[in-house]
């Protein structure tokens, strides 16, 4: 274990600190799969940080327990993948395919996120505070994602469960060839993808947009989005059979 | 796979720090590209009238010596040679383009792997560190050079099949990517009198951009139309006189990243190969558009200087829904 300071942070490090460049990422990821274990059976070493991450891939991977960990850089890629439970935070910009899978709890990304946040994710919520490049929650399947800057092109590709919230502005493609996952752009749309349309904002869709909202921190006021999603063209979806499904 | 690196030194006091710098970026980036390596570095420009070209030859005891003394006696010119391993660096007065074919004559087995007035190209089968090493890069001085690690997919594990690519004087191409539809673009290429050293996929994007550029085409307005007429994944490096230049095509999926601080730009890959860099927890950090030029120390791409905004072209899907060609 090492007790270097963060890198650009002025909090006082905790004894639960790993500095991944001396440590390897796998050393830091055994500790995090261990403190797992341990918590699963009452051990209470579940707040950890995680020092000088060197843009290293897969960090705090397969997480399984409601542990609680501060990454203090830049990420590279998968970080908090297939997510269980824990709350992972990034203090910095995350690479490609962040939070890759989560199954549950939070991740939030301090900075901005690149390609494929959130892909395939079937729970949890995800919150970037940045921007998010090209893809953004692609292929969802139940994951809420909620970016506070702008989204790349085709983000929310063939989504199908779960909901993408964008404070900002979404690129080309918006929800191309959706499924069933509702996304809520703040911003301007450069185009929607196939299948995808406007579509009307009720009660309940702003009721659900303001607790998004506000359970990722962002000080928003819902009647400023509108909604979107799939116009059931494009796949084999009769609505009047949507309860057998 | 495969693994690009760019670093353009803005604060002059790093410039004898360049190598030793730019080590670690490469390094890191062997997990992308262990089979081969190479980079592009501008130092040491030569005088008026002189140019500079880097050969390779397979033979470490190549006599470098008597080619530059029979080229000089064959062309009336003055002729010195420096070897660095597999390479020597040439620098004579004499005619480019006659250079160009004495070597095609004279010297078989003799590759011409680049030119022009400060561009040194070095590359090699092997592991990035080991090709670093042999090329003695470390303590090379300079203000920019861009680099590239091989995972081969397109074509063989070969030196002449290694990144970069020379695309005309001073300038050169580093690949992340791989073409679909260089064969034919390669037969085109023929046709028009561009000749290849290899198989290679990156080859046929760098003799399409040489080929432009020999026909007057700016930099910019080449790397424009090379988003109509190459078919596949690429993100690309392309080294000049003053800085480089990145482009990705318009579906990006192959991964890029850009990073600035007062002292330098930096681009990879990955940010893991930036992030060895002094100031990059700082640095500001983006992901570069898809089909957006990108530029910096911008005179050979003709669009003025540092502060340039970059140059933007629409993307390949919108202009086809325009019917327009660019």
């Amino acid at each position: 274990m090492n007790t270097s300071p963060a890198a650009g942070s002025g909090e006082a490090v905790s004894a639960n600190t790993l500095d991944l460049q001396a440590l390897g990422l796998r050393d830091v990821n055994r500790t995090l799969h261990g403190a797992c274990a341990k918590a699963a059976t009452g051990g209470n070493e579940t707040h950890w940080s995680v020092t000088n991450p060197m843009g290293q891939h897969a960090i705090a991977c397969g997480l399984d327990q409601e542990l609680n960990v501060e990454i203090r850089g830049h990420v590279g890629f998968y970080c908090a993948g297939m997510n269980q439970h824990a709350e992972v935070t990034v203090h910095g910009h995350a690479g490609v395919g962040v939070a890759e899978n989560m199954m549950s709890g939070t991740v939030r990304i301090k900075g901005n996120a690149s390609q494929s946040a959130g892909a395939t994710g079937h729970g949890g919520l995800l919150v970037i505070e940045g921007d998010a490049s090209s893809r953004c929650g692609i292929s969802m399947k139940g994951i809420d994602i909620v970016v506070g800057g702008s989204v790349g092109h085709m983000s929310g590709f063939m989504a199908q469960i779960g909901h993408l919230v964008i404070c900002g502005d979404a690129g080309e493609a918006l929800g191309d060839s959706i499924y069933e996952a509702k996304l809520y752009v703040r911003g301007s749309v450069e185009s929607l993808g196939a299948d995808c349309i406007e579509k009307p904002m009720t009660e309940a869709h702003l009721a659900t947009l303001a607790d998004l909202l506000q359970r990722a921190g962002m000080d928003i006021d819902p009647g400023e989005f509108r909604r979107y999603g799939s116009a059931r063209q494009l796949y084999h979806f009769d609505i009047d059979k949507a309860s057998a499904y | 796979m495969c693994g690009i690196v760019g670093l353009y030194l803005k604060n002059e006091a790093l410039f004898g720090q360049l190598g030793a710098l730019f080590k670690p970026m490469l390094v890191s980036m062997t997990s992308r590209g262990p089979d081969s390596a190479g980079v592009a570095i501008y130092r040491d420009p030569v005088g008026d009238g002189e140019t500079k070209f880097s050969l390779a030859h397979d033979d470490l005891s190549h006599d470098w010596a008597l080619l530059a003394t029979a080229l000089g006696e064959a062309l009336h010119a003055r002729a010195r040679v420096t070897q660095r391993d597999t390479t020597a660096l040439l620098v004579t007065d004499a005619d480019e383009s006659a250079v160009r074919r004495w070597l095609i004559d004279e010297a078989p087995g003799v590759r011409l792997v680049g030119s022009g007035h400060s561009v040194e190209i070095y590359k090699e089968t092997g592991l990035p560190e080991d090709v670093y090493r042999r090329f003695d890069l470390e303590g090379a001085q300079g203000r920019h050079m861009i680099g590239h690690t091989r995972m081969a997919t397109e074509s063989a594990v070969t030196t002449a099949g290694s990144h970069p690519f020379a695309t005309g004087a001073d300038l050169c191409l580093v690949h992340n990517g791989s073409l679909s539809n260089h064969n034919r673009l390669r037969e085109e290429l023929k046709r028009r009198g561009v000749t290849f050293g290899s198989e290679n996929d990156s080859e046929v994007a760098a003799a399409y951009l040489t080929w432009k550029l020999r026909n007057g085409v700016p930099l910019a307005q080449a790397l424009e139309h090379a988003l109509q007429d190459l078919d596949g994944f690429f993100t690309f490096c392309v080294g000049t006189a003053d800085g480089f230049a990145v482009l990705r095509d318009p579906i990006a999926c192959k991964h890029a990243v850009l990073a600035e601080t007062d002292d330098w730009v930096a681009m990879a890959t990955e940010y893991r190969a930036i992030a060895t860099l002094p100031g990059s927890e700082g640095a500001r950090i983006w992901e570069p558009k898809p089909a957006t030029v990108y530029s910096w120390g911008a005179g050979g791409l003709d669009v003025g200087s540092v502060d340039v905004p970059p140059v933007t072209v629409r993307p390949a899907t919108e202009r086809a829904a325009a019917g327009g060609v660019h």
